[in-house]
């Protein structure tokens, strides 16, 4: 058994290297199609993160008249906290409310003059509501509309920015679900374009395959070779695959900079890289292990 | 023991039937050296790809040794095959091996241990006279030294039987020569020869065991037979 298992590592070997233009272009469509896999996989980042971002973004704020005591406010603070949609909450008291406004505002002599004018603090208490999900903010709005909180509010955010909350919304679904079709689609002709390669790789080696049943191979002694090279070209096509794609992040990094903030693609790649590399060699030699069990099945049927 | 009892392969295709066997009977004994002789479309093809199983008889049976051919299964088939050497006219050699590793191969397929392996290969080669070319791809040398590599790989599992498919049609007289001597002796050895060829010379100087065929049907059977076809 490990005599015939070394045997057939040789010839995978062996084949591999006597036809080393028909090993390097299979290489080269593999690595194309391997590259297609992990820039789709650093596209998703990318675009998760915008969506995370621009969800994180988005929240409502209820003002409570002037004359609604702290508790009332830390009650209903209480009371929308357990609520299932919510995710966080933060109170901003007046007081707080106006030490914001004078740190984003202190330099403006104008108005750091007006405030000293008044006597008494005009800006109300309010609370900040993240939902868990933008889409569930109507449903935490619409408890808003509750009798309880209702006789305490001056106004709540989400009547004036609903309409742009749910455009964008609905700009947030598309984007994931294109996202992921686009996903499934690129995928899709990274596995067919590689099956086909391999699949004529082997046609070529259709003749070699029918000597080695004459002589009396069995199906997996025959088999075997070719699965073993379909997975040397797995493996080869994600490290070269890896070691094109991390000059171009290591230069397109700084652009999705200025797009994305928050996103530092060159850290990203490099914390994920042996993430990234087990996928892709995952991907890869399975795609090469299939795609040649598959192609020589057909050689090795009975007439 | 090779047997063929009633045995017809018929092709069908569109609409035609094309008969390449009608009803053939005929036993080879151990150690024989029979030629099957015929025009091209005789049945001597259909005869040799029926025995190694490369083909199923339409109807009959195919028995060789203690293997029912015409019954065993393609998983099976192999294990059959290695007690069959074949040699054929385009020699069918790995095109990505050397003449050595040609050789080794039907070793390796056989699980044989290494060290019997370094054994036997190079003196199969020495026996065919191909001792210096070992290191060889089939590209790089002529017909008659294919042939040769061809023969030592079919005769290295010392097999029961050796099946030799036109394996001079290729070749020039000098060259011809040489492989029925091999053949010849190889069979000397106690291995049964089964030769299809339609080359009158080859059949009227070795003299052996003649079973000619014409449109599917044997027409002759005979002892010592010589080529006689109209």
């Amino acid at each position: 058994m490990i005599t015939t298992g070394i045997r057939l590592i040789k010839y995978a070997f062996q084949h591999f290297k006597r036809n080393v233009w028909l090993s390097t272009a299979t290489i080269l469509v593999m690595v194309l199609a391997l590259s297609v896999f992990a820039g789709l996989n650093i596209f998703n980042v990318t675009t998760t993160t915008i969506i995370e971002n621009i969800q994180d973004k988005i929240d409502i704020s209820i003002f409570f008249t002037a004359d609604t005591p702290e508790d009332e406010i830390l009650r209903i603070q209480t009371s929308v906290q357990e609520l299932e949609e919510v995710k966080a909450t933060q109170y901003i008291s007046k007081d707080q409310a106006l030490e914001i406004f004078k740190e984003r505002h202190g330099d403006d002599e104008t108005i750091s003059q007006a405030l000293q004018q008044l006597s008494e603090n005009p800006l109300l208490a309010s609370l900040n509501i993240k939902a868990q999900d933008s889409e569930q903010y109507a449903q935490i709005a619409a408890y808003l509309e509750n009798e309880s909180i209702k006789q305490y509010t001056e106004r709540v955010t989400y009547g004036q920015n609903a309409t742009v909350i749910e455009r964008l919304n609905t700009i947030l679904n598309i984007a994931e679900q294109g996202g992921f079709a686009l996903t499934i689609f690129m995928a899709l002709i990274a596995v067919l374009i590689t099956f086909n390669t391999i699949r004529l790789a082997i046609y070529s080696s259709k003749d070699s395959i029918m000597i080695m049943r004459l002589v009396g191979g069995s199906n997996f002694f025959i088999r075997g070779p070719f699965l073993i090279e379909g997975i040397i070209y797995g493996i080869l096509a994600a490290v070269i695959s890896l070691l094109i794609i991390a000059p171009l992040i290591y230069l397109i990094s700084p652009y999705s900079n200025v797009l994305v903030p928050e996103l530092d693609l060159w850290v990203y790649f490099t914390d994920h890289l042996p993430t990234l590399l087990i996928y892709q060699l995952l991907f890869g030699s399975i795609l090469g292990l299939i795609s040649s069990f598959i192609a020589i099945g057909k050689y090795l049927k009975a007439n | 023991m090779i047997i063929f009892q009633n045995v017809s392969k018929i092709y069908k295709g569109n609409k035609r039937k094309s008969v390449a066997l009608e009803d053939v009977s005929f036993k080879i004994n151990p150690k024989e050296f029979v030629s099957l002789v015929g025009k091209s479309g005789a049945g001597k093809s259909t005869i040799i790809k029926l025995l190694i199983g490369e083909e199923r008889p339409s109807k009959g049976r195919v028995v060789f040794g203690s293997y029912e051919v015409n019954r065993l299964k393609e998983n099976e088939l192999y294990k059959m095959r290695r007690h069959i050497g074949t040699v054929f006219q385009d020699f069918k050699l790995l095109p990505e091996k050397t003449a050595y590793e040609n050789v080794a191969f039907a070793l390796e397929v056989a699980g044989r241990p290494q060290n019997e392996i370094d054994e036997l290969v190079p003196k199969a080669l020495e026996i065919v006279g191909l001792g210096s070319k070992t290191d060889n791809f089939p590209r790089e040398i002529s017909g008659g030294e294919k042939q040769r590599i061809a023969i030592a790989r079919a005769m290295i599992n010392n097999p029961d039987v050796i099946i030799a498919d036109e394996p001079t049609g290729n070749l020039d007289p000098v060259n011809t020569d040489e492989i029925l001597n091999l053949l010849l002796k190889i069979n000397e050895l106690g291995t049964t020869i089964i030769l299809a060829t339609h080359n009158r010379d080859v059949i009227n100087s070795i003299a052996r065991r003649v079973i000619s065929l014409e449109d599917g049907k044997i027409i002759r059977d005979e002892e010592k037979g010589k080529y006689i076809l109209a």
